[in-house]
């Protein structure tokens, strides 16, 4: 069986200057990957090149049983890999139920009502702001309503770009609960994260990326189990 | 100073005019007020369509209202082309681009209406032209109401586009985040060019209405574009409601300016106003404040 989401040999960047250096990812159904990495990895430029938002230079993007290399980033979010951006990103001036329907902008519109209530059910705060501009929310609430909106696409595939960045401790564990909670729900999940120990705790599998390029892929335990890159990579 | 009998009718007049001017209006706060492109182009595109109005009634004798089953789509596919085709791909995404290439489009459409009609100032007979209806003491000329209750009846329906329909939600969803709108599968290209289309759209409705009552010349879109950006600015950027309430402000304004300083001084109010809202109000008179 072919993988869920299968990134070959991916190159890209920004102008002249080159971030991703061939990348080689997969991600099968159901699994939960954590991609790990400091600050300037290239994490979010891989996510971006995959989800059509910045063109590849070479490399393959299989998903779903689709090519989806050179895809528009419409085409990407009608096959079902949905990516929650780094920052949110929620459209500040729409209500949370706008926000929430544009969702399902591209995919799963008719089954909008449906899927709203599913969302209100992992999210109940949601339901109780309706009405209220998505700007106006503070930043964990901003961060369920991206997740939500996410959700409302029925995704395969959901790429979650720093979830728990700039959250409070106590939200931090909530969003990671969600997480776990969503993984046993059987969607998958590509988690890019900086918070390196609970992302390995919830992770199938983990890669490290440095330079542009996945320098580790294995289990958490292989990546805990060695003192090199523990110390090279996760600073643990 | 005047009594009722004078001031009562300047003020329905007022009102007509206003409709229109806040239809204009309407077209342009989806392009400037919530998109951000400095559309120069607004006021020739008004005229473009104004002898679109006029050839159909002077070659095939279709009535100006009926031809707005023809002009208003006629507009969305120039609106979607230009922005599409042209627009977008000379500006590059830069505002001061923009600028200029709208500013280019007006001139070259200005141009060549002049090359095809002249700067001859033209107008059209329909039966209804001279016919008025009386509203308590004031006898408003009938293409002027019909105008009224038109321009507020598109405006009504852009309202309903924008705060309720998908394609609304996603035009002002784009407007403060691209890519947000992006990841969601939104196409942002494709967002830009309807906005466009729908603004040149409510200009083609405007000319349809505005032609029975009024004329054409190749520098008649002028006036209408400043008293639209006007209009945009009062109301509030990218506030649909300012823009509708505004357009009848500026239109009684204007009116009632004729009425007491003489005609050729009647649009002095205007920006009398515009100057105090900017150095008291700048968010608008229904924008929020930034």
């Amino acid at each position: 069986m072919s993988a869920l989401l299968e990134i070959r040999g991916l190159r890209g960047g920004y102008g002249q200057v080159e971030v991703l250096r061939g990348v080689d990812l997969t991600v099968q159904a159901g699994e939960t990957v954590a991609l790990l990495g400091s600050n300037g990895a290239g994490k979010s430029t891989l996510n971006n090149v995959v989800c059509g938002i910045y063109p590849a230079w070479a490399g393959t993007v299989h998903f779903d049983g689709k090519d989806l290399s050179r895809a528009h980033y419409r085409e990407v979010v009608k096959a079902g890999l949905i990516q929650v951006p780094e920052g949110r990103k929620v459209f500040p001036n729409l209500t949370v139920l706008e926000n929430l329907e544009l969702g399902s902008f591209t995919r799963a519109r008719e089954r909008r009502a449906a899927n709203l209530d599913k969302v209100f059910a992992i999210f109940p705060r949601l339901k109780e702001r309706l009405a209220q501009l998505a700007g106006t929310m503070s930043g964990g609430e901003q961060q369920m309503l991206a997740i939500g909106r996410g959700l409302m696409a029925e995704p395969r595939l959901l790429i979650l770009d720093e979830p728990s960045l700039g959250l409070s401790p106590l939200l931090v564990d909530e969003m990671f609960g969600l997480i776990r909670q969503l993984r046993e729900g059987g969607l998958a999940v590509l988690l890019v994260e900086q918070n390196v120990g609970q992302s390995l705790e919830i992770a199938d599998r983990a890669y490290v990326m440095e330079n542009g390029a996945i320098r580790f892929s294995g289990t958490p335990d292989e990546l805990l189990g060695s003192d090199e890159l523990r110390r090279a990579y996760l600073g643990l | 100073m005047f009594d009722s009998g004078i001031l009562f009718p300047s003020l329905i007049n007022g009102l007509t005019t206003g409709a229109v001017y806040a239809l204009i209006a309407l077209g342009l706060t989806l392009i400037y007020g919530v998109l951000h492109i400095i559309n120069f182009a607004h006021g020739a595109a008004l005229m473009v369509a104004l002898y679109a109005v006029y050839l159909l009634k002077e070659r095939f004798g279709i009535d100006p209202y009926l031809a707005l089953p023809l002009v208003v789509p006629g507009m969305f596919v120039l609106g979607y082309a230009l922005q599409r085709l042209i627009i977008n791909r000379a500006s590059h995404g830069k505002d001061e681009n923009i600028l200029l290439v709208t500013l280019g489009l007006s001139i070259v459409m200005e141009n060549a209406a002049l090359l095809f009609f002249k700067s001859d100032t033209r107008t059209i007979e329909t039966a209804y032209t001279l016919t008025t209806v009386a509203i308590g003491p004031a006898m408003i000329a009938l293409p002027k109401l019909v105008a009224f209750a038109g321009a507020l009846l598109v405006s009504g329906l852009l309202l309903w586009i924008v705060g309720k329909t998908d394609l609304g939600r996603a035009i002002r969803a784009v407007a403060k985040e691209k890519h947000g709108a992006k990841l969601m599968g939104i196409d942002v290209d494709h967002v830009y060019a309807m906005s466009f289309g729908i603004g040149l759209a409510c200009l083609g409705a405007a000319a349809c209405f505005l032609l029975p009552a009024y004329y054409v010349n190749p520098q008649v879109g002028g006036g209408f574009v400043l008293v639209a950006f006007t209009v945009v600015v009062l109301g509030g950027m990218g506030s649909f409601v300012g823009a509708l309430l505004g357009g009848l402000l500026i239109g009684v304004v204007e009116s009632l300016g004729g009425l007491y300083l003489g005609e050729s001084l009647g649009q002095i109010g205007i920006f009398a106003i515009f100057i105090a809202v900017l150095l008291f109000r700048p968010q608008g008179l229904f924008g929020a404040k930034a």
